[in-house]
């Protein structure tokens, strides 16, 4: 840099610059004043006929929707071309006469007006808008007699979104609905508009929404010559659409079908992993719904109905709703009680049938006790006084601290939206969930709760089903999936979603060979015998009850309690014994006993999955699966 | 008559502190801008008026505060955007893709913005500390200071605000006297560079190519401003709608409210980045002129304040706030034209959009303070 100079030189220098300053401003403002020469008087000729008559449209062509399939080709989700009639608002002179003409023709209800109304607020008046959809072959023809008399008003042929097994694993597939400003402001964010071009429906839920991006497609587009009218006069150049992707799933819809139809009217869950891969098997929760209601807007009829339904039929309790595992936490307890040494094998505990704790007694449900129980026997009778005494002795820390690994009170990553996190019940936990000093401080009294299931745990069924795979398939831990495969509709390529193993627990296997006996004798000689009887398969497994009302004192009389008051009823199982190819968690709301309503559901999942055995009252071949060829275009 | 209710007295109070032909330049630009409002988006009028009273009480009250004052919360300033830059790295909520927002609670800010105003003043303030003694060491001081909210801005990412807080940085730089030699070969370099990406447009916009640096948004802006036809339905859609709509608006426009590219929807975001297209095409060239002969006049008048004003802080901070005026008209009307890449500047004073408005009057309220104090502060 040069030597420092005196003020004057400086201030000198200071306004050369500013003069250097100002002539650059003259040279970019008069090279903008040049550049707007160019535009508005050289080339006012061209870009003014490109304004005027704006003849070259550019016409997108929405791309054909991904279709959904289970694991051997059932189509859960297609696509059906279908006429509408569509109505552009600023070419129509007058819309109301427009309408009452047009309804000589054609079926029009009073909530086809009022949709139509719905969609002109959100719309620019330019925009074509569909009037009626799914028109039949004799208004179709009806209409192109007299279509003369309709200038602004179109019939165009669509693709409609279809699901043809209705209600059957609608949580799962989700459905699609007409893009609203929420979705609108997502795609923008995605950088994604352009693609949005000309599409009006985009998936709102399930597996419609999380692969979104698979199934849409590519957006081609046409630019053709209009008349004045609007009217397409010729075609200059077409880029085609690029179709979505097939998305196959893990699931096996027969097995879904079985699991939904075992539930009948009670509400639940239940998901089904196959423990080597983390792939879902089955999901179901219940009550369902229908997805096809949503796809063209739903009627506000139908939506306040399935809102204020009582079951909350919308809801996937598979993988929203958490509930205390209770016994079914068991398991988990005694591998940690082995895993950190707090208990051998063959030691036993005198079991009275309560444990004494800060003044409070806590019950076992056996009255007098179960005697002396090991660490086997305290699974297969479901001895609570053994575990009180094992959380006692263990902490709240070194509970929390083994089952957190498992996926307990975390989201598992399935590829599904709308996933909650249940709750690991641990201090810190506590602190930050409540506000109040009083209520952050852990008692000594609530570890004892946790130890049998109860107390703060709440866990998915997912997540039951996800730690229980990771149990019986030796500690690796898989993220949970329900696609398999995305298929390119066009060359057939496919992409597998590889499984992905997230961590291997560190587990003696000594330690999960005696837990799977203990689960395989619940089902031999414990509470899942009845529901087992007979089977010709090595099958382990778990009842658990969660508590849902506190009786104070009183002795719990089911008879006597008013049904959503009832206890929930859990079962965890796997099979076959050795070799695990599926692990599950059924959940059936205010159930009862987990033994009870829980575990002939199992059984019946388990018959199908291992033996191909289908219970009474379902076809046994596949009727959907001859459909898959059919599918429209 | 109670001489507090005297009305030539309460006159003199709110006019004294204002520069005359500033205020009239910025009123001229307001009145412009609520004249193309009535045809691009007359539901906005409303807002417009209480955006344009709230940033002329900023410019008013900026232009009281004397520049020794402004010196004393420069630093200051610049220390708590640089916080509030780091916070919106760490906590920032996304929105298009970009983490530049933060949530205070009440409502969301953008710290980048208090940067473009923070940024030169800080510079100024370390120029006139270092004063008379001036050396290479300082300027490269200057830059690390300017280089650090760049890169936190550009890291959100939001090319178009790095670049304008650059910018005025630069400018600071530029006026203390940045050396000759420094300046002109990264202008060479980037004139070669910019010539040769768009010598070169064709193979490096294949899919696929990496652009060291930049994200793929960033690329595609570039690309498509090389050929916009390359993405008619997408990004593309822009330049050529609103090359379109100036293109077709000739000489003398087609009359207020009549652009066809307008009031078709052809436009898009018309009435913030690109409400110079809706000038242009519905008073045409001469409309454009106006507006560029407006700003001219705005920028000499503060060329002249810098060039008068007493101490090396005010020289300096005029003449960068002046120059930033100049980037925001030129990069804003570059990019509706077409000829420069869309990157979110607004037109200055036109635009709809509070934050940037009062952004640009707190700077010509510093401008009017620097003329006003100009014989009162010696050295």
């Amino acid at each position: 840099m040069a030597a420092i100079r005196t003020p004057e030189q400086e201030l000198a220098r200071f306004r050369g610059r500013l003069a250097v300053a100002g002539i650059i401003a003259l040279i970019g403002f008069g090279l903008l004043a040049a550049r707007f020469f160019y535009l508005q008087v050289v080339r006012y000729d061209y870009y003014s006929t490109r304004a005027e008559d704006n003849r070259i449209s550019l016409v997108p062509i929405v791309p054909n929707r991904g279709l959904i399939t289970d694991r051997n080709g059932t189509v859960l989700a297609r696509n059906y071309s279908a006429y509408t009639l569509e109505i552009t608002p600023s070419k129509v002179a007058d819309l109301e006469a427009t309408i009452e003409e047009l309804s000589k023709l054609v079926d029009i209800q009073p909530k086809d007006r009022k949709r139509l109304k719905k969609l002109m607020d959100e719309s620019k008046s330019f925009e074509s808008l569909p009037l009626r959809n799914r028109l039949s072959d004799e208004e179709v023809a009806r209409f192109i007699a007299q279509r003369y008399r309709f200038p602004g008003v179109e019939l165009k042929a669509r693709l409609f979104r279809d699901y043809p097994l209705g209600s059957f694993a609608s949580h799962v597939i989700g459905y699609i609905g007409r893009i609203n400003d929420r979705d609108l402001e997502r795609i923008e964010e995605s950088e994604d508009a352009a693609n949005y071009r000309g599409t009006d429906h985009i998936g709102k839920s399930g597996l419609e929404k999380s692969y979104e991006r698979d199934l849409h497609g590519i957006t081609g587009f046409e630019e053709v010559e209009v008349d004045s009218g609007g009217r397409a006069v010729r075609l200059l150049r077409r880029t085609p659409a690029i179709p979505g992707n097939n998305v196959v799933l893990t699931l096996d819809l027969k097995l879904q079908e079985i699991v939904e139809k075992a539930f009948g009217n009670r509400r639940g869950a239940l998901v089904a992993i196959e423990p080597s891969t983390g792939g879902v098997l089955a999901m179901a929760s219940t009550p369902t719904f229908d997805p096809n209601l949503f796809v063209d807007g739903i009627a506000p009829q139908d939506w306040d109905q399935l809102n204020t339904d009582q079951d909350k039929p919308l809801l996937n309790r598979a993988i929203y709703s958490a509930y205390p595992p209770g016994s079914t936490f068991k398991p988990f307890m005694a591998l940690g009680a082995l895993t950190t040494g707090k208990r051998t094998p063959n030691q036993t505990l005198a079991d009275p049938g309560y444990f004494n704790f800060g003044g409070h007694r806590f019950m076992d449900d056996k009255i007098g006790g179960h005697g002396g129980v090991d660490l086997y026997k305290s699974i297969v009778v479901s001895c609570n006084t053994y575990y009180y005494v094992l959380a006692n002795d263990m902490g709240i820390d070194a509970i929390a601290g083994f089952m957190r690994p498992f996926g307990f009170g975390q989201r598992s990553g399935i590829d599904l939206p709308g996933e909650s996190e249940g709750v690991l019940p641990s201090p810190e936990w506590k602190k930050k969930r409540f506000k109040k000093p009083e209520q952050q401080k852990w008692f000594g009294g609530e570890t004892i709760s946790v130890g049998i299931g109860q107390g703060y745990n709440a866990y998915t069924p997912l997540q039951m089903a996800q730690g229980l795979a990771a149990l019986v398939n030796n500690g690796v831990l898989f993220r949970p999936h329900i696609a398999r495969h995305v298929v390119d509709a066009k060359t057939g390529e496919k992409r597998t979603i590889e499984p992905e193993p997230l961590r291997t627990i560190p587990l003696k296997q000594a330690h999960i060979d005696l837990i799977k006996r203990a689960m395989v004798g619940v089902n031999k000689a414990g509470t899942g015998a009845r529901a087992f009887a007979g089977a010709p398969y090595e099958v382990g497994g778990k009842t658990g009850t969660a508590q849902v009302y506190s009786l104070k004192g009183g002795k719990y009389v089911e008879g006597r309690i008013a049904e959503r008051l009832r206890d929930h009823s859990w079962f965890i199982a796997f099979a076959p014994a050795d070799k695990p190819k599926i692990a599950l968690a059924v959940l059936v709301e205010n159930g009862g006993f987990g033994a009870q309503s829980a575990a002939p559901i199992a059984r019946q999942a388990l018959d199908y999955y291992l033996l191909g055995k289908v219970p009474a009252g379902i076809a046994p071949e596949d009727p959907a699966a001859e459909e898959s060829a059919e599918v429209a275009e | 008559m109670n001489p507090r209710l005297d009305p030539r007295k309460w006159l003199s109070f709110l006019l004294s502190p204002l520069d005359g032909p500033l205020m009239l330049l910025v009123l001229a630009l307001t009145a412009y801008s609520a004249v193309i409002m009535v045809s691009a988006s007359p539901e906005r009028l409303g807002t417009l008026a209480v955006n344009t009273a709230v940033a002329f009480f900023v410019m008013w009250v900026a232009a009281r505060i004397p520049p020794q004052r402004m010196m004393s919360i420069a630093l200051p300033l610049y220390v708590i955007g640089i916080v509030l830059l780091v916070a919106v790295a760490l906590f920032g909520d996304v929105s298009k893709g970009a983490r530049r927002w933060l949530n205070i609670g009440i409502t969301r800010i953008q710290p980048s913005e208090l940067m473009k105003i923070a940024m030169p003043l800080t510079l100024a303030w370390y120029f006139q500390s270092r004063e008379g003694m001036i050396r290479g060491r300082d300027f490269l001081i200057a830059i690390s200071l300017l280089l650090l909210p760049v890169g936190l801005i550009a890291k959100q990412p939001d090319l178009g605000t790095a670049i304008l807080v650059t910018a005025s940085g630069f400018f600071v730089l530029f006026f203390a006297g940045l050396t000759w030699r420094l300046i002109l070969p990264v202008a060479v370099v980037g004139i070669v560079g910019i010539a040769s990406i768009v010598a070169m447009g064709d193979t490096i916009c294949q899919p696929g190519v990496d652009w060291p640096g930049l994200r793929e948004y960033q690329k595609h802006r570039v690309c498509t401003l090389l050929d916009p036809t390359s993405d008619p339905l997408g990004k593309g859609f822009h330049i050529i709608q609103s090359t379109i709509a100036i293109g077709s608006g000739g000489v003398v426009g087609k009359g207020w409210g009549n652009g066809t590219q307008t009031h078709l929807d052809f436009l898009p975001e018309r009435h913030t980045d690109f409400i110079f297209a809706v000038l242009t095409e519905e008073f045409g060239l001469v409309g454009a002129l106006i507006l560029v002969v407006i700003y001219i006049l705005l920028i000499f008048r503060g060329l002249f304040i810098a060039a008068g004003a007493p101490t090396l802080f005010s020289r300096l901070l005029a003449g960068a706030l002046t120059l930033i005026f100049f980037t925001y008209a030129l990069v804003n009307m570059g990019m509706v034209s077409g000829i420069l890449p869309v990157v979110g500047v607004p037109l200055p004073f036109v635009s709809y959009g509070g934050t940037a408005l009062v952004t640009l009057c707190l700077g010509v309220g510093m401008l009017m303070s620097i003329q006003r104090h100009r014989r009162r502060v010696g050295t």
